[in-house]
């Protein structure tokens, strides 16, 4: 539009703001979600069991991810457009290894008997595959958004200097990173 | 086009603005750019409006139907079996149907008329049009928004039309009925289709008002600064991040649900025996978890239907009585009051859930601390109209109608919000009368003073005022006598949701003010067909608009051409110099936001 120059200047950009905004609507999610965990808890024939162990690892896979997405922004913005695609490419690996991991601790569990969903399932665990699988589905929308970016980075003929896709992504994996570890917290010692 | 190249010659837009908007209006707009798939805030406004009408006729035509059954319950109708076929054997609804019918009047009335029928036109018409901006912060996200809004529109429909009928649990589809497909007909595929649908309107909400908070606080023109905008926009921003917050957490009630229904687990289910099935293996799972998510939304969600409408009857009142809305900061601080106590009041859904009576007792002082900020608004509404210049415009009635059913509503809520007195007064038509008076019918109202205030806007034509006034006399004064009879229904213990009263040795005492109440319900819904046909009929042929600005009005729409394109205004936006309620200052009738001030006035 040929009349945004005309506009005043602005402070953050709009669809930057946008995010910001819905990452306080996706935490108002997974705070309804842990208070009914919380709720549910204090009521009768509540299951206790260790959290797998995997969960460890996936935390620290996800933590280096967001290290590596961070680096790509910087890589972008130095316009070293090999080092960039390279780091957003382990990143999106990293995250689909994070989801993985999250799927082995789902079958550590039922491994040792205990059901997530049937009949058989109490809610402490049906509750613990539904945030964690909620968290997943949020982390592999970032997973895709970084392959729109991949195929774009290769297949564009046209330079693009904007970093705001970078920006915005980058925002985004921080969070759903920050939000993983609120909830391996609240697993472990919260909840 | 002609319009805007001769409204804007004299104010100096040079030949390369003209060219420049030329160039825009006709840069590849086809049928479907224009009407379809449009990115047009007002476009998009639009569809919402029309399909918001269109729900709004079936969601009243569904309590026509089942005021049918309680005004006459021992009458047959044989059309009914033609329209409803085996859903009105013999020509009397089925229990079933009625049930059905009940639910997905609630349903649609609350979340497809008031929700998206309301904000979403007003929101998408209004923001841009008043704070100065082209269009809004994302106009993709937007149109997704429409199109969401328009997928659960047809799961919805569809739903009506499956084998067993649509869901019939009732409007907040607490669990077991909504949660095991064998507890009633409607559970099944009715039910499946309801969540579907309200995901995907959980979606379309989502992505609307994201867009509306983010054009609010980023997109204004020059010198918009907040104290300076409208109190619609105000209003409407309040109304976004109330969906915003609270959207979500329905989103994950239903998600829990949906594990209930479809994986076998137990969050809400526990200790069940269904009839011709047997005992359920579900064990531990707590139905009231349910309620206590659902009202976290559910709240929040009768103000994201009220603030819009009281947004904007502050500001058609304000613009229709030559006066500056009394009270500007307190009624943006009451709306802000009102949105935060929003989120604290839930629980007062649930009283005689064996809440713990010291929790109830701290629910019932937040609902009642809602009355102060509602009574500053109903104070600073009236001293707005107090001494003014009024104008009976067919959008200043409705407003003045809406603050009246706002008072009348809102005086019963104090009664409900007692946790001793809801003992006696929870489900029954009390209940109903409170809600659809405070709520429903208030903010119809609202949504008409909307329509007829900004119509010349919308389509560069007038609705006819005669038609105009019928429909309000005959609305007003029908709401009035079909709602205020049930709280004598309400106070005498008369449970809603019943398919016969007749039956009942308490309630057969009412056969004929029941048989009043379908009447008038009926003669109500015939006047919205006059409104609709006024509606249809002014869009194409009503009285062309030939002043930019019909009202007298002071905000930024009202200085766009008459028929404005896809980018409002022609050439610069232009910039605001003071806020939008200068009526009567200083000897001038009005002082549009775009006057500079003078060095002889005092700014604000």
């Amino acid at each position: 539009m040929s009349a945004i120059a005309n506009e005043a200047p602005k402070r953050i950009h709009p669809h930057k703001f946008t995010l910001w905004v819905a990452m306080g609507s996706i935490i108002m999610m997974f705070a309804g979600l842990t208070s009914a965990y919380i709720v549910k808890k204090n009521q009768s024939s509540w299951l206790e069991f260790d959290l797998p162990v995997v969960f460890m690892y996936s935390t620290l896979v996800i933590i280096a991810s967001s290290l590596t997405v961070h680096l790509a922004a910087k890589a972008f913005k130095a316009r070293e457009m090999a080092r960039y695609r390279t780091l957003i490419t382990v990143t999106a690996l990293l995250g689909v290894l994070f989801m993985a991991l999250q799927i082995l601790g789902f079958m550590d569990l039922e491994a040792r008997n205990i059901a997530l969903t049937g009949a058989k399932s109490n809610s402490a665990a049906s509750f613990l595959l539904v945030i964690t699988g909620l968290h997943m589905l949020h982390v592999l929308g970032g997973v895709i958004a970084l392959l729109v970016m991949f195929i774009k980075a290769y297949v564009s003929s046209v330079k693009n200097y904007s970093s705001l896709s970078i920006e915005l992504v980058g925002t985004y994996w921080h969070f759903v990173d920050i939000l993983w570890i609120y909830l391996f917290i609240f697993y472990n010692w919260i909840g | 086009m002609s319009n805007e190249a001769v409204l804007h010659a004299p104010a100096g837009a040079g030949l390369h603005d003209a060219h420049g908007d030329h160039h825009h209006e006709h840069h590849h707009e086809t049928f479907i750019s224009k009407y379809v798939f449009s990115m047009d805030h007002k476009m998009i406004a639009k569809q919402f409006l029309i399909t918001g009408m269109v729900w709004a006729v079936l969601g009243g035509l569904m309590s026509v139907l089942f005021r049918l059954q309680l005004g006459y319950p021992e009458s047959t109708f044989p059309w009914l079996e033609d329209i409803l076929g085996k859903w009105a054997e013999g020509g009397k609804i089925t229990p079933e149907a009625y049930y059905a019918l009940v639910t997905t009047h609630g349903t649609v009335l609350v979340f497809f008329v008031l929700t998206a029928g309301l904000s979403g036109t007003f929101a998408n018409f209004l923001i841009p049009l008043q704070i100065g901006a082209r269009d809004m912060a994302s106009p993709f996200m937007n149109m997704l928004s429409y199109w969401f809004f328009f997928a659960a529109s047809i799961v919805m429909l569809s739903s009506m039309f499956v084998e067993f009928g649509p869901f019939s649990g009732g409007w907040t589809a607490y669990p077991p009925l909504s949660a095991l497909a064998a507890a009633s007909p409607g559970s099944g595929t009715g039910m499946d289709l309801w969540l579907i649908a309200m995901a995907l309107f959980v979606v379309s909400s989502l992505l609307g008002s994201l867009n509306y908070i983010a054009t609010v606080l980023n997109m204004r023109t020059k010198g918009m600064s907040m104290t300076r905008m409208p109190l619609t926009i105000w209003a409407l921003f309040f109304t976004a991040v109330l969906g915003v917050l609270s959207f979500p957490v329905l989103f994950s009630g239903f998600i829990l649900l949906i594990f209930d229904r479809n994986f076998g687990t137990s969050f809400y289910l526990s200790d069940i025996f269904i009839n011709g099935v047997g005992a359920l293996p579900n064990e531990g799972g707590s139905a009231i978890l349910y309620q206590h998510l659902f009202w976290f939304l559910g709240h929040p969600e009768v103000y994201i239907i009220l603030l819009p409408a009281m947004g904007m009857v502050s500001e058609i009142l304000s613009v229709n009585s030559r006066k500056p809305i009394f009270g500007y900061i307190a009624m943006v601080g009451s709306l802000f009051a009102i949105a935060i106590l929003a989120f604290l009041v839930w629980a007062h859904h649930m009283f005689v859930t064996g809440l713990n009576p010291f929790l109830g007792s701290v629910f019932v002082l937040l609902t009642l601390l809602i009355a102060v900020p509602s009574a500053i608004k109903v104070f600073n509404w009236l001293t707005t109209l107090w001494r003014g210049n009024i104008r009976f415009t067919p959008g200043m009635l409705f407003s003045i109608g809406f603050v009246s059913l706002f008072i009348s509503g809102g005086l019963t809520g104090i009664w409900l919000g007692n946790s001793a007195l809801d003992i006696h007064l929870h489900d029954t038509y009390f209940v109903i009368a409170h809600f659809h008076i405070v709520m429903g019918v208030a903010s119809m109202f609202g949504m008409f003073a909307g329509i007829y205030h900004w119509f010349p806007k919308m389509y560069g034509r007038y609705m006819n005022n005669t038609l105009a006034y019928l429909h309000f006399w005959i609305t007003l004064g029908g709401a009035y006598m079909i709602f205020w009879p049930m709280h004598y229904q309400g106070l005498a213990g008369m449970p809603r949701r019943y398919y016969d009263y007749s039956v009942w040795e308490s309630f057969k005492q009412f056969a004929e003010l029941n048989r009043f109440i379908s009447t008038v319900a009926m003669i109500v819904f015939a006047a919205q067909l006059l409104f609709l046909f006024n509606f249809f009929y002014s869009v194409f042929k009503g009285r062309k608009v030939t002043t930019q600005n019909p009202y007298n009005a002071n905000t930024l729409e009202w200085t766009t051409p008459i028929n404005p394109g896809h980018g409002n205004w022609v050439g610069e936006i232009p910039e605001v110099h003071r806020w939008a309620y200068d009526y009567g200052k200083d000897g001038k009738e009005f002082i549009s936001q775009t006057t500079p001030v003078g060095a002889d006035e005092s700014s604000h």
